[in-house]
């Protein structure tokens, strides 16, 4: 399955590109409260250890720039190349740059598996849709029953839940600087992406919807 | 709508959550020996009570974890919710 | 009256400036912005609004809010059309349309008021009594009921609009923005906390926007304009005004309706008509109000007989009088203030009846002192007039208050108020499940003990002066801003009016006329389901004594207002009636939602193609351009079959099957369920869940297995390979994935958490391709260099990883066709290029598309099960002809005891067969349909068993069946009957595989 080089020539689809969402994409902000965009293909491992094991965890870190996974649940990590989000006690979603998938899950294998640690490549799984600008958190509150306010949701959080009744992993990206509007990536199951697009879509109606380049 | 606190990701909404039934029920170990009205009770066999119950959580739309819970049958209130293998907390009086 | 006429020149919070035409009736009307659909009628003279729902009396204008049981209107035309709507609480927009209720042909002459004339044919539980009987007339007397009762109508066309809900989380929600709530929501919001204000009116200040009171020495409105300006500046507070809490549920769990642009005549382009939002809050505190009670006297339902306080509104807030001279009828001190208001905004106030034998408080001698006429001790013993009043009779009350009949008075005027006291809002307190006292001096419900994380303040708490209130609203909304870990503090009170001294209520639920109640007109209870003081006395001596029976038998409490003027009344009259207190009466439960909501705000945007979540598979979009008919199946949506021109789906399902039989078949099966199991521990995990062995499966191969449930009876089933050592992929049913996964996750985390096994949903990594057919090894090799496809280099159930048409997959010598079948699994990214190459490549070898009804035949030829058609959750492996893959001699696994239960062991247990039909039966049997050996026996007829799975098989050229067969395997060549409806099909028993039993074609 990673004869990377010779399936470079496939075309691949995206969950979303029936949409023609690169078309529709504008460049500026403009009034729009809400901003959509996706990011396909995204690398994402699902990574199994014990994080009372330093093995595994040093052997993570060797990995990923140094970082540890988190062990304060629904809180990630940005290490500069990689994102590291806290999926269960002994469970953490790596995500990476399009195509470092094959790569990144033989290195975290090897890294891991003699402390007992396990990666599975689950990139395909899900694409990202971001949802961002200055009523990010009120389109989301349509369909989201978490509490995303930032003194419950900060920069930096995580969470799985639901969006619209789809299951979701949601990762807030923005850093909290002041007049940076929130950003939330929200990492969902490929088979929902036209749903889930389509409703946010809707919802963002009353404050304007623009889409961005991924 | 109950908000439900998983023991791991902090109070959450009930539609992120299934209900698994009764808590600390063991699987037989020795189900092959006992007779099939005792295994029957086994399976089948649940409290229902007008009160504090016992039982078990899955958070399905969350991280995945079964966890137990003592909740209130009535008023729905939640006197703990904690890990498997934790032990079973005591009832409140009331 | 002509129209403008009772709108004063001056005053009210309306805007002048904004003049509004709206239509009632067919009428045009103006008013002002600001106004209410109910005060901009009053002002136009407008008295008679409906027709009440079981007399079809007239009725006019009640209150000014929520409670309001008669004014009910239609409002908008067409796909807008919403009815039942209250006039008190539409807020008047440009071009509104409304029309009244209950009336035919027209409001002023209603022929249904022909029941009034009639009404001693009409007692209470008359529907009951009258047509009951036969039973199944009820359907045929409830078409002519409804529509002589009528609620208004619902619009038959699809609503336009768009709804909206949304999740909210805050630290203190404060419900109700009266004096109370405003305090408390200062006190809370002042500390930072997150605190939401809401509203149901569309100005928030309640009862202060309509006060005379001076606080800190300005109007009491300016204090509310400060106070709001102030909550609005504060970053973490949310006011939402429009916004009616309607339901509290379960761990402050609150619902909230706000409408968002149902008062704007020209809504923004995406703005919702409404929106629910679903409050979380960690404390609530709930100033709600009070509900001003009427009085129950005679023919106390004429236009022109109001709510004192409502009038009192209706002028200050909205500059209307609501006539010229008025009676008013009280038993409590508070009217005199609307009274001495009234007077103030230049009403001419007739008289004040009062109950009380010799009232003295503050306020009534400050009437008594302005020259306002008080006649203590009396009684108004009937209204004259029958679509507006015209005046009343007033008589002296007999000291044991039986009867009025002395000093009989005549009083001229266009209108009654009436103060019966005031009733707490306690609906929402109940709603969460607070437990409720009863309050002898005000003969009220108040709040007791709560049960939620909430507090009660101002006058839904009991408090009846201002002072109290504001008071009380500090203090919970500091409280409650506490209890969330924030430093909050009560503000002190700002300077208020002194408290007056107010003498005793008097209660006297039915006020005595010259003749018996029941007599010479009537006493109503509860204006809107037309329920009389006579009406509760009869239902208490027909033995209805729980207030539950009464409400059912009488309706009294129901409909759209659900009693809100007529609850305790109505109590009172039963509790006297049986001799009892009124608090052993009881009250009836509240239950949400506190006003109406319309269904299209309880549906929000999951309508038409947001309705439900759809997933579709990374092939989707050719399925849908190539015209497939799509079935859904759970979430998923796949292609059912693949209609060509002129094709029907019998015609196209032959033409499907016929091809992947004969030449080559080209199957979706991404949707299959795919878990990855890792782990030192999986082989062994493996064992306990499935009913047979995988520690000695080799890397590379394949197992078909079962799973059970501890009870002994099949759960899911799938085929699962060895990928590693430790390493397996599990495949389930495509509709059980997630239930698989989570009762796995369950046993490995709770039961075996000694067990080192990781599982990962890996369904959607992947799309998954299926060639099947003759013709499949040929069409692949095409495709692949790196895969020897030789039956000896790539047996049935093994694996082989490499590329097919330049795309990395792992191919799998599985079939669920019973023919030669390869399975390709590839990057779901890569699905369609996948699906789009074999298609290219199988053009010459008649490659066909085949949907799932022709997979379901294929599968259904060669006797394959499906989990959820052959199964109902009470088959086991033997009953499906399966035994064999049951490893007894593992020393545990799932289902292994229950398996031995004796009625798993049973003989004579329904057993899997397959069925050919009698010669000339082209029709195959409907699924479902049971199986006899005698169809002459006079039903119910002894049953052998049902038919799980029926098609036409183009492979045999006739209809073939599955069915599960007492005993079937040993009445192999038996005959058997389907009595349907319309005739009876003889079935022969035979083997469930009618293609290829010896299974050349699956291993060739
Ligand atoms: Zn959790």
């Amino acid at each position: 399955m990673d004869s990377k080089g010779m399936a470079d020539a496939i075309p691949r689809l995206g969950a979303l590109d029936h949409l023609g969402l690169a078309a529709r994409a504008h460049g500026e902000k403009g009034a729009a409260g809400v901003r959509l965009a996706e990011r396909r293909f995204l690398a994402k491992l699902n990574l199994r250890g014990d994080p009372n094991d330093h093995g595994f965890m040093g052997a993570v870190a060797s990995v990923l720039d140094g970082f540890e996974p988190r062990i304060i649940p629904n809180t990630a990590v940005h290490t500069g190349r990689f994102d590291l989000l806290w999926l269960g006690p002994d469970e953490w979603l790596v995500v990476a740059a399009d195509g470092a998938e094959a790569e990144l899950e033989a290195r975290l294998t090897a890294a891991v598996a003699p402390h007992g640690g396990t990666v599975t490549d689950v990139s395909e799984s899900r694409t990202t849709i971001v949802v961002s600008g200055p009523n990010a958190r009120d389109v989301l509150a349509k369909g989201c029953p978490l509490d995303l306010h930032p003194r419950a949701f900060a920069a930096g959080a995580c969470a799985q839940s639901l969006v619209a009744k789809v299951g979701v992993i949601l990762h807030r990206t923005d850093t909290a600087a002041p007049g940076e509007p929130a950003r939330f990536e929200l990492h969902a199951l490929r088979s929902f992406a036209d749903y889930l697009w389509r409703f946010l879509d809707d919802a963002g109606q009353e404050y304007g919807v623009t889409v961005m380049e991924g | 709508m109950l908000l439900i606190a998983c023991p791991w990701c902090g109070p959450r909404a009930e539609l992120e959550f299934r209900c698994g039934g009764q808590g600390h029920l063991t699987r037989l170990t020795d189900a092959m020996e006992v007779s099939d009205a005792e295994f029957a009770r086994y399976l089948y066999m649940r409290d229902n009570p007008k009160g504090w119950h016992y039982e078990r959580w899955n958070h399905v739309n969350g991280c995945r974890r079964w966890f137990n819970a003592v909740r209130h049958t009535v008023t729905h209130e939640f006197h703990a919710t904690y890990k498997p293998g934790e032990p079973k907390p005591d009832l409140p009086r009331s | 009256m002509s129209n403008g006429e009772l709108r004063l020149p001056t005053g009210g919070r309306i805007d002048r400036a904004q003049p509004l035409r709206f239509i009632f009736d067919g009428a045009g009307y103006s008013g002002y912005a600001g106004d209410t659909l109910a005060s901009a009628l009053l002002a136009n003279g407008v008295r008679l609004v409906g027709r009440s729902f079981k007399y079809h009396r007239p009725r006019g204008i009640l209150s000014a809010g929520a409670e309001e049981p008669n004014a009910l209107v239609e409002l908008g035309n067409g796909a807008r059309r919403e009815p039942n709507l209250r006039a008190t609480q539409i807020e008047l927009h440009d071009g509104l349309v409304a029309s009244s209720q209950n009336r035919w042909p027209s409001l002023d002459l209603d022929i249904g008021a022909i029941n009034n004339l009639a009404s001693r044919l009409l007692p209470s539980g008359f529907y009951y009594k009258t047509f009951m009987w036969p039973p199944s007339f009820w359907h045929f007397y409830e078409h002519f009921i409804r529509r002589a009762a009528g609620m208004g109508r619902a619009a038959t066309e699809p609503d336009p609009d768009r709804y909206d809900h949304r999740y909210e989380h805050c630290d203190v929600l404060v419900v109700g923005a009266g004096p109370a709530g405003i305090a408390a929501a200062l006190a809370a919001g002042r500390s930072g906390a997150r605190v939401v204000l809401c509203d149901e009116q569309q100005e928030m200040g309640g009862d202060l926007l309509a006060s005379m009171a001076l606080i800190d020495g300005a109007p009491a409105a300016d204090w509310v304009a400060r106070a709001l300006g102030e909550l609005g500046a504060l970053p973490e507070v949310r006011l939402l005004p429009r916004a009616t809490a309607f339901g509290y549920y379960d761990h402050n769990a609150v619902a909230i309706v706000e409408r968002v642009a149902d008062h704007l005549a020209r809504p923004g382009p995406g703005l919702p008509r409404q929106c629910v939002w679903h409050v979380r809050a960690r404390r609530v505190v709930l100033a709600t109000g009070a509900i001003e009670r009427p009085l129950v006297f005679r023919d106390n339902d004429r236009p022109g007989v109001m709510l004192a306080n409502a009038a009192r509104v209706y002028l200050r807030r909205y500059a209307v009088a609501c006539g010229r001279r008025a009676v008013l009828f009280t038993n409590n001190d508070a009217a005199y203030g609307a009274a001495l208001d009234l007077r103030a905004g230049g009403m001419d106030i007739a008289a004040i009846v009062d109950l009380r034998a010799d009232p003295k408080g503050q306020r009534t001698e400050a009437a008594r002192a302005q020259g306002l006429r008080v006649l203590a001790g009396r009684a108004v013993i009937g209204v004259q007039g029958s679509k507006a009043v015209s005046g009343v009779e007033v008589a002296r009350l007999q000291d044991d208050a039986s009867a009025a009949i002395l000093d009989r008075e005549q009083i001229a005027c266009d209108t009654v108020l009436m103060s019966g006291g005031w009733t707490p809002t306690i609906h929402l307190f109940s709603q969460s499940g607070g437990k409720l006292r009863f309050d002898t001096e005000t003969a009220a419900f108040v709040p007791d003990r709560a049960t939620q994380a909430l507090r009660s303040a101002g006058a839904c708490n009991g408090a009846t002066r201002l002072s109290d209130c504001l008071a009380q609203g500090a203090a919970a909304g500091a409280a409650a801003a506490q209890d969330a870990g924030f430093a909050a503090a009560a503000p002190p009170l700002p300077e208020l009016d002194p408290d007056l001294d107010e003498a005793p209520m008097r209660h006297l639920w039915v006020v005595p006329s010259d003749a018996p109640v029941g007599h010479k007109g009537k006493h109503f209870v509860d204006f809107q389901n037309d329920v009389t003081a006579a009406d509760i006395r009869l239902a208490s001596r027909e033995g209805y004594r729980s207030v539950e029976h009464l409400k059912r038998y009488t309706t009294t409490g129901m409909g759209t207002d659900q009693g809100k003027t007529s609850n305790v009344a109505a109590l009172a009259i039963l509790a006297e009636a049986t001799n009892a207190s009124i608090p052993q009466v009881g009250t009836t439960t509240f239950r949400p939602p506190y006003t109406p909501v319309t269904m299209g705000a309880l549906t929000g945007r999951t309508v038409g193609p947001l309705l439900e979540p759809a997933r579709w598979t990374p092939i989707h979009r050719w399925h849908v351009r190539t015209g497939a008919v799509f079935e859904n199946t759970g979430q998923w949506q796949r292609a059912r079959y693949y209609p060509m021109a002129g094709e029907d789906m019998h015609a196209a399902v032959e033409r499907e099957v016929r091809a992947a039989r004969n030449l080559v078949g080209l199957f979706d099966a991404s949707t299959l369920g795919k878990i990855d199991v890792k782990g030192p521990d999986s082989a062994r995990f493996l064992d306990l869940v499935y009913t047979n062995s995988w520690s000695k499966l080799a890397i590379g191969r394949s197992r078909y297995g079962l799973m059970l449930r501890d009870d002994g009876y099949i759960y899911d089933d799938g085929v699962t390979t060895r990928l590693g050592p430790e390493h397996f992929l599990v495949s389930t049913t495509s509709g059980n994935a997630a239930p698989v996964l989570s009762f796995m996750e369950d046993l490995l985390q709770t039961e075996w958490p000694h067990l080192k096994v990781r599982l990962t949903s890996v369904t959607e990594q992947f799309a998954v391709v299926t060639l099947s057919g003759p013709m499949a090894r040929r069409l692949l090799a095409e495709l692949t260099r790196d895969i020897d496809l030789s039956p000896q280099a790539f047996p049935f159930m093994t694996l082989r990883a490499g590329t097919v048409a330049g795309i990395p997959v792992r191919v799998f010598r599985v079939s669920f066709t019973g023919d030669l079948s390869f399975e390709i699994q590839a990057r779901a990214s890569h699905g369609l290029a996948l699906w789009h190459a074999c298609l290219a490549v199988g053009e010459k070898y008649g490659i066909t598309p085949y949907g799932l009804e022709a997979m379901h035949v294929l599968r259904a030829e060669k006797g394959y099960i499906i989990v959820g058609q052959e199964t109902d959750g009470t088959a086991t492996p033997d009953d499906l002809g399966m035994g064999a893959m049951v490893a007894h001699a593992k020393p545990d696994f799932i289902g292994k005891r229950g398996l031995k239960r004796a009625e798993l062991l049973r003989p004579e247990r329904k057993q899997l067969v397959g069925l050919r039909l009698a010669d000339g039966e082209h029709k195959p049997l409907p699924e479902g349909a049971h199986l006899v050996n005698d169809p002459g026996l006079p039903p119910p007829m002894p049953m052998l068993g049902h038919v799980t799975s029926s098609y036409y098989s183009p492979t045999v050229g006739a209809p073939i069946a599955l069915a599960m067969i007492k005993n079937g395997r040993a009445r192999m060549g038996e005959e058997l009957y389907a009595p349907l409806p319309d005739r009876v099909v003889r079935a022969r028993v035979v083997a469930p595989c009618f293609f290829d039993p010896e299974g050349k074609r699956l291993h060739g």
